[in-house]
């Protein structure tokens, strides 16, 4: 048996596999758009052929974060706003998993925005879902980096002075190589685009839109929607930098414009990912490190063998 | 003072090669037989600025930089001449001899550059009258001159290595051996041509002086090396393949030596955006299967407070490096401090519980963080290795042997996948990764790396029930919160029984005590030794584990003094604070001596302190405070 048996394994994968046994309804409130993302990625599963204990999932702090309570895979509910740094580790300790990472607009767009543009310059092989609903859940309904201007909320009575953050814009500016958006209200795309991502050799980021009914009373506006690809008047090249970019402006005016567009926004095919490009420099293995630690036959060197010669 | 030893700093602007010019002298000594000992100091400024580097050599370990030095080579700050450098600093030309007046020995000498100084300058510090007062023998030389002759100016190190070993009386048999391995070509041809010239003209100058530089012979083969180096050497025959870091003095030294080899050893490094990030980064190898790494100083290892916390409460092993230097904020960035202590200790939210081992010199630095690694992924806990500036910045003979251990590669307490086919298992298929009470009577509730078959767990934060989901009875938590604190008895156990840590000085029995910790140790027992002499009693015990705490170690040592005193670079005596809040008593023992204006200890230092301790004076001395014993 090798160390890790489960990453590989050709079999049929059902979506119930990923069921934890525990209800989400537990801590989401009924109608949370979280339900949907929990589906969508369920569903997404079997036709990517991963089984469960080959998926890391990492969330940061919300409801959104919840997520990994649900989903029955190799989980880590980090810290709010950190997913992606302890994601991206994983990643290069070991390629061979598959790489989720997931949080909520305040989790992923504020405290952890940092982290968001250095994920993506950086271009690491894994999916981004960012459930995007325009609010501070956990925390009762405070402003949120997406939230729309002028947008009242306890700790902003007088309506948010901020414009806010354009997400699809930024990554595409930071460097990820596969953007999307989405919504929970339309689960046939979004389990699409979760497949197409996770199988995307990249950095993948998915603005999820999700509705939070218990504080933010505007999710109404997410339907009806248009799906980019399918409508005759969004017709653009997902590969062509200028186009996407320009598509992406428009997605993003138009949501608070109260028309939402979703979709494929930018596919950028040709780019390694970053542990390609450290193994290309020799900065890493060719070999995930993880499984030397069970390999009997591995050599582990000593720093005596060769490094004390330079004291001497 | 101690005679029978070479004392020689090297002086210049920072950035004109001082620190590798001093690094190929030492070494040289060594390899002629001597033990040494270098000793840093230098400005926060890239270019210019007054710099030095002792070299104390002896025929016996030597245990720190000692009280002042008896050769003094001055080579002018070059990045001075610069009439920019010199508008915004004023004229530093000629700091490199006379800041360094105040610490030259009585009969000293004084060998200058006085190719690059100007002469009326000289007259105007008062190097004559200094001189003639002190006995010192000044001897001036145009270094810069000899080295133009050969190329460039840049080799007038060189030529003041040629002038101090005539001077000296050293064969300058392995200066020569060091310029032909380490430069090729032209300038190796050129330095070889420095170093004999400046040896003829200083030979011919027939200095009269009384230094004896010692003679010795190893028996064993020895190595010359740096805190940082040892530290680094420890983790990577540790098995560690992980490190993420950013930059920030001094833990940037350990950050880079790591980066250097890893490559090489199959092992990946990354500089990332922040030190959150580092740290969480470094969470996440583990978490995968790797044995990682982080660290940084104290603003950066400030923000690593959460990713620590995380590492707790989730059971992921890590090990993080603080190196400190003085605070508050971004404080003194190339001065040492020892004042991180208690933010270390107590870093984090929560009832939590971490290691935290304080090495005393280089030999400790490898094997504490070998002890480290080893703890911190047996017993799924992060442990911290905390040291500071000095120890970076010195360099240290010892025995090549002390490195000859096998790696560890061993994991820790991680299940192979048969293993976890017979562990429990959640009726959800959930591992139960965190177990009330493992098997084996321990508590530790063995692991499983993602990847593994059937080996699925959820890693949290939040406080978690045995399959990891989040829960919030109140009985789960208390069987889980005892179960992650009372590993801290456990390590202590293990340490105990294997490790032995901390280090007794002196005689068995004494009158008088001096605790200390950390990079003050050896420092404190050359002190030690000296009052022995000087006709004291006292004995010294150095204490290298901060958490979990030596408990029985200390109290058994307090018990055999009549008092102590607890010597610590920090001014809130933050050691003593823990030793009596661990102890529980002993508060009327223990008195302190503390330093904390960016430079560490001398011995003649503690042996005044002491002196005036137990003889009830106040300090004359103003670079230190003294603290009396509660009630006192
Ligand atoms: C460092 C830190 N700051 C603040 C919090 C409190 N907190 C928890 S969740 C959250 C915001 C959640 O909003 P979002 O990320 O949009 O996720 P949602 O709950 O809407 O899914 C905050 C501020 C925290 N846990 N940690
Ligand atoms: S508060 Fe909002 S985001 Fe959180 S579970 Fe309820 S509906 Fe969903």
């Amino acid at each position: 048996m090798s160390a890790f048996s489960a990453i590989g394994e050709e079999r049929e994968i059902d979506r119930d596999e990923f069921t934890p046994g525990i209800e989400p309804q537990a801590t989401w409130c009924p109608g949370c758009g979280d339900f949907g993302v929990l589906k969508a990625l369920k569903q997404a599963m079997p036709e990517v052929g991963r089984n469960p204990d080959e998926v890391a999932l990492f969330t940061g702090i919300g409801c959104s974060g919840k997520l990994n309570s649900y989903f029955n895979s190799y989980g880590f509910h980090t810290i709010h706003g950190r997913s992606l740094p302890v994601a991206r580790a994983a990643k290069l300790a070991n390629p061979n998993l598959e790489v989720i990472a997931a949080g909520g607009d305040g989790d992923g767009y504020g405290i952890g925005g940092n982290h968001l543009i250095h994920t993506a310059r950086e271009n690491h092989d894994m999916t981004y879902i960012v459930f995007n609903n325009e609010i501070f859940g956990l925390t009762k309904g405070q402003t949120s980096p997406t939230s729309p201007k002028g947008h009242k909320s306890k700790t902003q009575p007088h309506g948010s002075a901020k414009s806010p953050i354009r997400p699809l814009s930024q990554s595409l500016n930071a460097g990820a190589t596969y953007i999307a958006r989405t919504a929970a209200v339309n689960p046939n795309q979004a389990k699409e685009i979760i497949a197409e991502a996770i199988e995307h050799n990249g950095f993948a980021h998915i603005d999820f839109l999700t509705q939070c009914p218990t504080w933010n009373k505007d999710a109404k506006h997410y339907v009806p929607y248009t799906d980019v690809q399918q409508s005759d008047d969004y017709d653009f090249d997902l590969s062509d930098r200028t186009e996407a970019a320009e598509m992406m402006r428009q997605t993003e005016e138009k949501l608070y414009e109260g028309e939402v567009l979703t979709g494929r926004m930018y596919v950028e095919d040709a780019r390694p990912s970053y542990g390609e490009e450290k193994q290309a420099i020799g900065e890493m293995p060719e070999e995930p490190l993880a499984e030397r630690y069970f390999d009997e036959d591995a050599e582990w060197e000593r720093t005596y063998d060769n490094l004390l010669e330079h004291h001497k | 003072m101690t005679d029978n030893e070479l004392i020689w700093r090297i002086a210049g602007g920072s950035g004109d090669g001082i620190d590798s010019t001093s690094q190929n002298f030492a070494k040289a000594l060594m390899r002629s037989g001597l033990h040494v000992f270098t000793h840093r100091h230098y400005p926060s400024r890239i270019r210019g600025g007054h710099t030095y580097v002792e070299v104390r050599a002896k025929d016996e370990p030597v245990q720190s930089r000692g009280d002042g030095y008896n050769f003094l080579l001055a080579l002018g700050d070059s990045f001075a001449r610069n009439p920019q450098e010199e508008a915004y600093y004023g004229k530093e030309e000629l700091k490199p001899l006379y800041e360094n007046f105040d610490e030259l020995r009585e009969g000293g000498v004084l060998l200058y550059d006085e190719g690059l100084l100007d002469e009326d300058d000289v007259d105007e510090i008062g190097l004559e009258e200094a001189a003639e007062e002190n006995g010192w023998h000044v001897v001036p030389m145009d270094l810069r001159g000899i080295a133009k002759e050969h190329g460039r100016e840049i080799m007038r190190n060189t030529a003041g290595i040629g002038a101090t070993a005539a001077i000296l009386d050293i064969d300058t048999e392995e200066f020569e051996q060091l310029i032909e391995q380490n430069m090729a070509g032209d300038m190796q041809e050129a330095n070889l041509n420095v170093l004999q010239d400046a040896y003829d003209a200083a030979s011919e100058l027939d200095i009269d002086h009384d230094i004896e530089v010692p003679e010795n012979s190893h028996d064993e083969e020895q190595v010359i090396l740096s805190g940082s180096n040892a530290i680094s050497y420890g983790a990577l025959d540790e098995g560690c393949r992980f490190i993420s870091g950013y930059p920030m003095t001094p833990w940037t030294d350990v950050f880079t030596i790591m980066s250097q080899h890893l490559p090489e050893f199959g092992g990946i490094s990354e500089q990332v955006e922040d030190e959150i990030a580092a740290a969480a980064l470094a969470l996440g190898a583990s978490h995968a299967g790797v044995k990682s790494m982080s660290g940084s100083s104290g603003g950066g290892f400030a923000l690593m407070s959460e990713p620590l916390g995380l590492a707790e409460m989730t059971e992921t092993p890590i090990v993080l490096v603080e190196a400190m230097r003085a605070g508050p904020s971004t404080g003194m960035p190339t001065k040492p401090e020892q004042a991180d202590l208690e933010f270390v200790l107590y870093t984090s939210q929560g009832d939590s519980a971490r290691v935290v081992f304080a090495p005393a010199n280089i030999r400790e630095c490898y094997t504490q963080t070998r002890a480290a690694f080893r703890i911190a992924y047996e017993y799924q806990i992060p442990a911290i290795v905390i040291y500071d500036q000095k120890i970076q910045g010195e360099l240290r003979n010892l025995p090549a042997s002390h490195f000859d251990e096998e790696p560890n590669a061993d994991p820790g307490s991680v299940l192979t996948e048969e293993e976890i086919q017979d562990a429990a298992h959640h009726s959800s298929g959930k591992f139960q990764r965190f177990l009330h009470e493992p098997e084996d009577g321990s508590n530790v509730s063995p692991r499983s790396i993602p990847g593994q078959k059937d080996g699925r767990f959820l890693a949290t934060g939040n406080e978690h029930n045995p399959s990891g989901h989040i829960s919030e009875d109140p009985d789960n938590r208390i069987a889980q919160m005892n179960r992650r604190l009372n590993k801290l008895d456990d390590i202590r156990a293990d340490l105990d029984e294997n490790a032995g840590h901390q280090t007794y000085h002196g005689p068995d029995e004494a009158d008088y005590g001096i605790l200390v910790w950390g990079s003050q140790q050896d420092t404190a027992f050359e002190a030690v030794d000296r009052l022995n002499e000087n006709g004291h009693s006292v004995k010294a015990l150095g204490v290298s584990d901060m958490m979990p705490y030596p408990v029985e170690e200390v109290s058994e040592w307090l018990e055999s003094v009549d008092e102590a005193l607890v010597v610590e670079m920090n001014a809130s005596a933050q050691f003593r604070g823990l030793t009596q809040k661990e102890l529980g008593r002993y508060g009327e023992k223990l008195s302190s001596l503390l330093k904390y204006n960016g430079n560490p200890f001398e011995p003649a230092e503690i042996v005044d302190g002491f002196e005036t301790s137990i003889n009830g004076e106040d300090l004359a001395a103003t670079n230190m405070k003294y603290l009396p014993a509660a009630g006192d």
